[in-house]
Order: structure tokens, then sequence, then C-alpha cells
């Protein structure tokens, strides 16, 4: 913001390899009182490790940390702490069975001090969500949150621990779009505090809204240092990618015959997350159908009826020509049903499975990877090995156990898994979350070229950008009821967020299609 | 008829409480282990050390509360031997536990064998006498079955309202706690997890000791082979029958011995003469198993319970 500020923060020279491959290579950077400087990147650049480096959570090879003109000793998060730097993980770190209260109050008072003192925390937490816009309940168990709110109590911990630097690690990754602006709100309220922000993304708009200085990581390498005001997206982006980044073209699709149809489906409302009611939907072959809405719609609902692990309360459903009475994960599979599913960490892969076991997680029990109740290793294999290759999984091979690989290369194996059985309709929920420009192009053009070669797409996303730009029709899912269906280019954002919003249920609109 | 006698007399009451002692401490000291997120299976061994520590140290002429200290000390070490093994090495908890109760079972016979070789029934000592606790013993019912029991059910009870204050009104306990549900956050405030579980498990073994310990200085007033006599699975279940909470672990441990104090009873009636005393050996098993199935299915397990914990792993 102002050049002549106090540096708050100096990283100098960083180094740190992990084996052969180099995640930071002599970074340097600063930080002065009351400025965001964002750290831009794609996965796998290096800006988590070097702001864990900061953190103490590694050991760099070699370089410094300073902090208030005082070097920060290595590996030491406590020191970081008590210099006043606190850092929200991408990762959040709270106990599920904890209450907002004691996750918060963790660690502050010394382990040899007698008494907790709750209430004292709760009248500071109450002050501090106030004053800063962060609306949390102190005594919910952090378990019953949701993903916004658990962010909250992310920050809130810095914040009650009076930080003057804070590290945010890709903090819209899990936002809805407006729990991102909110989050914008309580940062700017932070630095006009004094409070200097470290911001780690690679969404280029946020970068540019809520940063003043950007630095582009690439490959472990500092490559650019500007202040935005310097600067604009397309630069930013070319800086960030070494080359300038390209969205896919997109053809006019040719609708065919209905592929899988729902009539007045409904299933029962699970806690406070609404079920579907009476909803009726056709995914027709050569089509992205976009399902937009603010998470907790009823699109888990949906997404659960569609892959086959809910069979719904009332209604009916149709794949091809039959009325299905049987239904299940397995039946969707051999319906030629392909699930990208929404958390690709719990239900998309086996953490400590490697590549190839995670190939073939739904193919393993059917030729040819198993014949007469033996399974054939070396077909796994070679088809882990054919994916790899040809969807670009960046790995040592396909014996790496898949948690050591990045979200974005984890996707793309999952994205080969799925569509080299040529699925006739591929359910893809949220397939694009977390990850960088890069892979989210390749996901994007992966799910066009399935659309064209016939396949049925429903791509159900909380980025309305997203689904505008990709989807030929569009449904917004509203407190589990289902909009009509609105053609390519037929609505503006704010249109849709009015039914987003849940209006437009009940009353007929006349809407253009 | 004859059962409810038995249920509104102040004996039975007091040899449910004389019976559920032992258990409590060790529970205590499973409890206090599993919140920091380790399963401690060396329990049964580590209660026979203490059982004969604790007599040993009386017997060769030491007072009966240093006799205590010691049983505690001994426990400690294998709660170390554990911990160092099962936290910062991060070995699968079950064998290391299982490997624990073998050792401490087996060296303690030794122990027990070197030390008196030549002995076919083991030496009595001046055990903990009852100490009725003035106005408070002559309550009727209550008074008998809780104030007129020997100091070391007193501090039983005691520690039991200490580890429960310690768990939720001071921060080592609100550090133990998230230890046990998500080790990344309390290493995220820059605590150690490794010193916060090793603690845990060492002062838990501790407690494990005592329990055993009661078994030779306020029960039997002896040691002799196999008497702790799965005592500390018991434990184990009785954690879980509390849903890992202090209070309800202790209700659980005087529940459970007050089955056991009525079976015994009830061979000794009409009633049991009919019926093989196998049977009423079960009993407070299978009632136990039936009252856990009831109480414990929504429990809520320590989320991070047996998980090893790696800084920097991701």
């Amino acid at each position: 913001m102002n050049g002549t500020a106090e540096v708050v923060l100096r990283l100098d020279a960083i180094t740190k390899r992990f084996g052969k491959l180099v995640a930071n290579d002599a970074i340097s950077l600063s930080l002065r009182r009351g400025e965001v400087v964002a750290l831009l990147g794609e996965n796998g650049a290096g800006k988590t490790t070097l702001m864990n480096i900061l953190f103490g959570g590694y050991t760099a090879d070699s370089g410094s940390v300073e902090v208030f003109g005082k070097t920060l000793p290595p590996g030491n998060s406590r020191a970081a702490l008590d210099a006043g730097v606190g850092m929200v993980h991408q990762h959040f770190t709270l106990a599920d069975n904890l209450t907002v209260v004691e996750n918060i109050a963790l660690g502050v008072r010394s382990l040899k001090s007698p008494r907790l003192r709750k209430s004292e925390s709760y009248i500071k937490i109450k002050s501090l969500s106030e004053g800063f816009n962060l609306k949390v309940d102190p005594h919910a168990r952090v378990g019953s949150l949701t993903v916004g709110e658990r962010q909250r109590v992310e920050i809130l911990k810095a914040l009650y621990r009076d930080v003057k630097i804070l590290i945010l690690d890709e903090p819209t990754a899990v936002l809805t779009p407006q729990e991102a602006d909110d989050l914008f709100a309580t940062l700017r309220l932070a630095i006009s505090n004094g409070l200097s922000i470290i911001f780690i993304s690679h969404k280029l708009h946020e970068v540019m809204a809520i940063a003043d200085r950007v630095a582009v990581l690439r490959h472990g390498k500092l490559v650019a240092e500007t202040t935005t005001a310097d600067t604009d997206k397309n630069a930013l982006s070319a800086l960030m990618m070494g080359t300038a980044a390209k969205a896919p073209d997109i053809a006019v699709s040719v609708p065919g015959k209905t592929l899988l149809s729902l009539k007045n489906v409904s299933t029962p409302d699970v806690g406070n997350v609404p079920g579907l009611k009476s909803v009726s939907l056709d995914l027709k072959a050569g089509q992205i159908i976009g399902l937009a809405g603010v998470s907790g719609n009823g699109q888990a609902a949906l997404a659960d009826v569609v892959g086959g692990l809910c069979m719904p309360k009332a209604g009916v459903l149709v794949l091809g020509d039959k009325v299905l009475k049987h239904w299940s994960a397995r039946a969707a599979v051999q319906g030629g049903i392909a699930r990208i599913p929404e958390d690709r960490h719990k239900t998309g892969t086996v953490a400590d499975f490697d590549l190839t076991e995670n190939a073939i997680l739904e193919g393993y029990s059917t030729a040819p990877f198993s014949k007469g109740g033996w399974m054939s290793w070396s077909k796994a294999r070679t088809f882990a090995a054919d994916i790899i290759a040809k969807y670009d999984v960046r790995c040592p091979g396909p014996d790496t156990r898949i948690r050591l690989l990045s979200g974005g290369n984890m996707q793309k194996l999952i994205l080969g898994r799925v569509l080299e059985a040529d699925p006739q309709i591929v359910l893809a929920n949220q397939p694009v979350r977390g990850l960088d420009i890069g892979a989210v192009n390749y996901v994007h053009s992966q799910l066009l070229a399935a659309r064209d070669r016939g396949a049925a797409v429903l791509l159900i996303s909380e980025d309305l950008d997203k689904i505008m730009g990709l989807s030929d029709v569009i449904h917004v899912i509203s407190g589990g009821r289902l909009s009509p269906a609105f053609g390519r280019g037929t609505m503006t954002p704010s249109r849709l967020g009015i039914w987003m919003a849940g209006q437009g249920f009940d009353a007929p609109v006349a809407h253009a299609s | 008829m004859e059962i409810l006698d038995i249920l509104i007399s102040a004996s039975f009451w007091a040899a449910a409480i004389r019976i559920a002692t032992p258990l409590i401490l060790a529970t205590m000291g499973e409890l206090i282990c599993e919140r920091a997120g380790v399963l401690n299976l060396g329990i049964e061994g580590i209660m026979v050390a203490g059982a004969f520590a604790g007599w040993m140290a009386v017997y060769s002429g030491t007072g009966l509360w240093v006799g205590v200290a010691v049983a505690m000390v001994v426990g400690m070490g294998f709660g170390l031997l554990h911990s160092v093994l099962t936290v910062p090495f991060g070995l699968s908890q079950h064998v290391v536990g299982l490997g624990v109760t073998l050792l401490a079972t087996s060296s303690t016979y030794y122990a027990y064998r070197l030390a008196l070789p030549q002995v076919t029934s083991p030496p009595k000592i001046d055990a903990f006498q009852p100490y009725e606790i003035p106005v408070l013993s002559e309550i009727p019912l209550l008074g008998q079955a809780l104030f007129s029991q020997t100091p070391f059910t007193y501090l039983a009870f005691i520690l039991v309202g200490l580890t429960s204050v310690m768990l939720y009104r001071t921060p080592l306990g609100l550090a133990m706690r998230a230890a046990g549900e998500s080790p990344a956050a309390v290493a995220a405030q820059g605590l150690s997890v490794t010193a916060i579980r090793m603690g845990a498990v060492i002062v838990g073994s501790g407690f494990m000791a005592m329990g055993g310990a009661f078994l030779t200085m306020s029960a039997f007033d002896s040691f002799f082979f196999e008497m702790v006599n799965g005592r500390g699975w018991i434990c184990i279940a009785l954690v879980v029958f509390g849903s890992w909470m202090p209070g309800k672990a202790l209700l659980g441990a005087v529940l459970f011995a007050a089955f056991d104090a009525l079976q015994i009873r009830v061979q000794q009636t009409g009633f049991g003469a009919d019926i093989p005393y196998q049977i009423f050996l079960m009993a407070p098993y299978i009632l136990s198993i039936a009252a856990l199935v009831l109480v414990s299915r929504r429990a809520q397990v320590p989320a991070a319970l047996m998980v090893p914990f790696n800084k920097g792993e991701r």
C-alpha cells in the first residue's frame, strides 16, 4: 500500500529440497505493515512449502526468516506464533469433537497453568467475532459447522492470539462465492487494524481484488514480483503458467436422445440439508447439464441418486428405456455412469493405495483386471500406465501411493479412470474444486471431449462462472427443488442468483429457452 | 425376594465399592491414555506388576503409602516403554500393548520367584484397614457403603475428580483431549504431540499399577499368580462404556462391581442351588456386554485414537 511502511517479515534466500525435487529455490520475499502480498502459483509451485517453512512446519535447507527484525529459529511453530505469525492451513487444523471455544483456547495458556478459564475465552471470542464480522457459535462442536464456519474459526484462532502477520493458504478453495466475499470484507477489516497478510492463491481475480503486491512462483522459483496496479490477469496468468493459458473453445452441442431421466424424484432430508423435492431431470446425449446452486441445497442428494448411492424415496429413474427397480453404485457403473466424486480424498481415492490400485477401484472385479476370481495385475498396471501417459498425470510411476500426488494430478487419474471406459453419462461433482488454472482447463476440455463423443455430462459446481461457461443447459437447485432448464446464454448471473436464493419456484416465471 | 434384600443391604454396596476400586483406578489410567490418542493394552500386565511391586515394597518394610508410590513408579516405567515404542516410533499400539502385558506379567513372576524362592503360600502383609470417615459414615446405607472403606478407595475417588478437573478445566487437559482428537491442531499451536501423548501414557500407566496394587494392599493382603484375572481387559471396556468420560466410567465400574458382588451372594441363596455356579460367574460379563451395547452406541471415540502422528508428513 505504501512503500515506506515498516517491513514486518523478510524471507531471505529460502531453499528447500525434497529428495531430487527443489520445492523452493532461493526465494526472498518481504512484507510490510498493513500490506497484502499474494503468493501466486500453480499447484506444486512451492507456495505451501514456503509458508510451512515460515511457520515452522518444515525446516529450510538454507536461508532465514526474519520477523520484526528478529530471526526465527527454524522448524519451531511456537516461536513463529510467539513472534506474531498466524497461519490458516488449507486443510484446517481443528478438532471436530471439541467446541469452537476449546479449539481456539488450545495452546493459548501455558500447559502448567491450573485453570483453563473458558468463560474468559468465550467473551473474547464473542467480541472478536462481532468486531470482525466472523459469525460463529462459540459453543458449537466444530464437527457440526459448515466449511465456511470452520474457516472463520481458524481466522478467529489467529486473531485471538493477536497475530500481526496472517498467512492464508488457499482460503477460498472451499468457500462459496458469497462466503469468499465475506472473507474479503473481514480481511479488509483486519488490514485496517494493522495486520499484514500473505494470501496464497491460484485464482487470479481474487489476487487482483485483495492484494497490493503479487509474488509469482513457478516450479519452486520466484519468477516475478509486482504491484497489482502494474499488472493484469492475463500478464499474471502468463507468468504463472509460463505460457498464456487458454480456455477451451466450445462448439455448439447437438443434443441426442435422453440417456437417464429422473421423474418426480424425492429423497428424505438429512439433518438440515434438504433432500430432493419432486425433481425431474433429463440427461441427454451430447449435452453438458450444469447444476448451479449454493452448496447444501440438495446437490449431494442428486449426485447420490444419479451415482447409485441412494434409491429415491419416491419417483422413478429411467435409464435408456428401462425403468430402474434396483439401483446401486455397482448398477450405476455397469449402466455406463462414470462418477467424479466431490471429495477426491475421501470417496474418490484410497490414499495409501498406489496409482494402479486406484485406477481399477471401479473396474477391479471385471475383465480384463480380474478373471475367474484372480487379479491380473499386469493388465491393471498397463492400464494405470496408459492413464498416466494419456492424461498427463505427473508422478514417479504407477507404484506411487496416491496420497503423494497433488490435487490436480489425483483428479487427472480419476478422470482417466472414469473416461477410459467411454461412459454414456458422466457425473462430475465439483470436478475442479481446488485445482489450478492449468488443471481446470484440462478437466474442462476432457469433459467437453466426453460430450462431443456423445456422453451426457452432469456438472455440479458452486462456481457460477464455470457453470455458465461450460453448460449447454443450466438447472438451478435450491432447497432441494430444481428449476426448469435454461439454455446456454439465456440467463445472466444475477437472474440465476435469484433462483439460487430460492425465488421463482412458486410463481410460474416466463423464461426464455 | 432374597435378591431384593441383598440389594438394600449396606454390606452388599460396601462390597461393590470395594470390588470397583481397582477397576476405577485402572480405568482412569486407560482413559487418560486413550483421551490423548493411545490405546494402552499393557494395562493387564501393568496391573500385575503394580500388584506385586506395592506388596513387595511393604513386605520388605516400607510404609503402605510408600508401597503405593513404588507400584506407581513401576507402572510408569512400563508406561515409558509403551509410550516410547508407540508415540515417537509409531509402532502398532495393539502389538506393543500386548507385548508390554506379556513382559510385565512374566517379569513380575520372575521377580516373585527370585524374591521368594522357597515359598509355597505367599506371605500376608499388614494392609490398609477400613477408615470410617467421621459423621459421613453414620449416614444410613450410604455411610457404610461409601465412607467405611480403606483410604486407598478414597484415593481412587479423589483421582477420578482430579482427572475430570484436569481434562475439562485445565489447559493441559484441553491439549491432551486435542491430541486424541486432532494432533495436527496441537502441533499447529507449537505444542509437542509427542510429549503430551508420552506424558499421558506414563501417568495413565501409573494409575493402572495403583489399581493392581489395591488388590494386594487393600483387598487380598497378599500376592498370588493370576490375581488380576482379566480386570485390565474389563477396564478397556469400561472406558468405552463411560464414553471416555471419567464420571461415567466410574459409574460403569461400580455397576460392573455390583453385578459381581450380586452373583456371589445369589449363589448362596436357595435360588442359586439349582443353577450351575458358572452361570453366575458369567453373569457380570453378560450384563456388562448388554449395558455396553445399550449405552455406548453413540459414544464419541477420540478421532485420533490409535493414529500415530508424525510432524511434517502430508
